[in-house]
């Protein structure tokens, strides 16, 4: 049930017959960036919106409630203002660099998401290495950080551009090797072939207390790594203006902050695939009403789901804790963050090697 | 000695893992009541308009309190405007013969320029007669300045306040 695979087949068979194979794969291609490009921009928005409300609440708020029904186009005239709004060139900086980086932000970001399973053949590259792929490239966002900050001319951009860089490699550790955990587990890379490992339940429950110790240190380290609140000290609005996109205007600064929101949910992604079973449903021991009842709920929905989730608990984590100082930001990682991961990954692998998971 | 030392470091280490969690998830039941609460404390302006009730002392705008007789207790003793420290009132008296035969002061306007108040209240205690109060008005925007000078004794208002 819901296999999007035979549809996007007989799509492609659809393109060869028409195109010769050159001109099919180019179709193909633009019109896969059209969708993620679409999605991306759609989705980012709306996370917006979303992160809006959600802190409005916690602070007992109303948050947007003007621009349409419940404020739902207020991020969009958003963006619109940004869309108009004039770029303002900085006379010192370093022209080329400042142009580029806002680019190099949300090429990575974009780059990320073609690889998230979103349902059983709803994926635009099915690496062998995906877990690393989506790391790699999602961690290239920092380099347009550091350019950003050093084209600035700025000492608060360069601050910010610096502490950005400090966090990034440091948490990049922790993230790696929480994620390495569920990789011991599932024994594969291959994001569809982690999902299939989880046919019979998430890595979440079937991997004991260590693998709900993996998810949270990779809920903290991927929080650290989006720099987002508690670790936004890349911005700290109180100490450095807004850091590393002080100089920023109009389109520019919308793609940092369309990035940023990309980043956290293809965190949450990468945490749904390899902690909750992405786009699978939630199934009991052996309660096949249950369970025949949520397979009817398509993929997609449980995939989105999910990851809402745990983008929750990431602004929940926000709009809760305040910022961290940069020593315990990395005290944080190098003296506990690290230490318990190492021991944590010892005992996944000697779970793995006994056959001790469900 | 030094593997005791050692063991209670590690004690250390973890019980401060285990505090910081706990105080960590305290702050975040705050803010998860908060959410599903969801009563927010934000005032709807101009659409609770007719509900809005401010709060008892609430300073909206200096006013001269008439009952029902349309009297005031005001007896232009003018303590009021010399304890204003921005001269925002002016009363203006006349000297009438009292029933009594003896000459008494009587208000004639009383002139309150809301565009120098501050608000801070002084001239209400200063009334010996409580002739004055705060009232709960906010709205005070106006196209001109001059609306914002405002006569406080109502037309054809008298004076019930006992000689001095």
């Amino acid at each position: 049930m819901y296999d999007f695979s035979p549809l996007i087949a007989s799509f492609t068979s659809l393109l060869e017959k028409t195109f010769s194979p050159f001109w099919a794969g180019a179709v193909s291609m633009v019109m896969l960036g059209v969708a993620v490009l679409t999605f991306y921009a759609v989705l980012g928005l709306y996370l917006v919106y979303a992160e809006r409300k959600i802190c409005a609440r916690m602070q007992n708020r109303i948050g947007p409630n003007r621009v349409g029904p419940m404020g739902l186009f207020q991020t969009v005239a958003d963006l619109i203002k940004l869309l108009l709004k004039e770029l303002i060139y900085i006379r010192n900086a370093d022209a080329f660099l400042f142009n580029v980086a806002p680019f190099i932000v949300i090429v990575a970001s974009i780059m990320a998401i073609g690889s998230i399973p979103f349902a059983r053949g709803l994926q635009a590259v099915d690496l062998n290495i995906g877990v690393l792929y989506i790391l790699a490239i999602s961690s290239m966002g920092v380099i347009g950080i550091l350019v950003a900050g050093w084209a600035s001319n700025n000492k608060f951009s360069v601050i910010g551009a610096m502490r950005s860089g400090a966090q990034v490699i440091s948490y990049e550790l922790s993230v790696g090797l929480a994620l390495l955990g569920v990789i011991t587990f599932a024994g594969s890379m291959q994001l569809s072939e982690v999902i299939a490992s989880q046919q019979d339940g998430w890595w979440i429950f079937k991997g004991h207390i260590p693998a709900f110790i993996a998810f949270v240190i990779y809920l903290i380290a991927g929080t650290a790594e989006t720099n987002r609140g508690p670790f936004d000290l890349p911005e700290a609005e109180s100490e450095l203006t807004a850091g590393f996109h002080t100089e920023y205007s109009g389109i520019k600064f919308a793609f940092f902050f369309l990035a940023e929101y990309m980043n956290m949910f293809i965190i949450a992604a990468l945490a749904t695939t390899l902690f909750l079973g992405g786009w699978l449903p939630f199934h009991l021991y052996e309660w096949d009403a249950f369970n025949r009842l949520m397979d009817f709920v398509p993929p997609v929905i449980w995939f989105f789901g999910k990851t809402a989730l745990v983008i929750y608990l990431m602004m929940w984590f926000k709009w809760t804790f305040p910022r961290l100082r940069i020593d315990q930001l990395l005290t944080l990682e190098w003296k506990y963050l690290l230490p318990i991961n190492l021991m944590n990954l010892l005992l996944i692998s000697f779970l793995t090697l006994m056959k001790w998971h469900f | 000695m030094a593997l005791l030392n050692t063991f209670k470091e590690t004690c250390d280490y973890l019980r401060e893992i285990w505090s910081g969690v706990g105080s960590l998830l305290k702050g975040m039941h705050v803010t998860g009541t908060y959410f599903l609460r969801g009563d927010g404390v934000t005032q709807q302006y101009p659409e609770n308009r007719d509900q809005l009730r401010m709060f008892d002392n609430f300073k909206g705008e200096l006013i001269l309190i008439h009952d029902e007789n349309n009297q005031h207790s005001c007896n232009a003793c003018n303590s009021c405007a010399r304890k204003c420290p921005n001269g925002s009132i002016e009363v203006a008296s006349v000297r009438v013969q009292g029933d009594d035969g003896r000459s008494k002061r009587v208000l004639e306007k009383y002139t309150y320029h809301l565009e120098s108040c501050t608000f801070c209240g002084l001239c209400v205690p200063a009334c010996d007669q409580h002739a004055l109060a705060f009232g709960q008005t906010f709205e005070h925007a106006v196209f001109d300045k001059a609306g914002l000078t405002k006569i406080l004794n109502k037309p054809g208002s008298t004076s019930k306040a006992k000689d001095e």
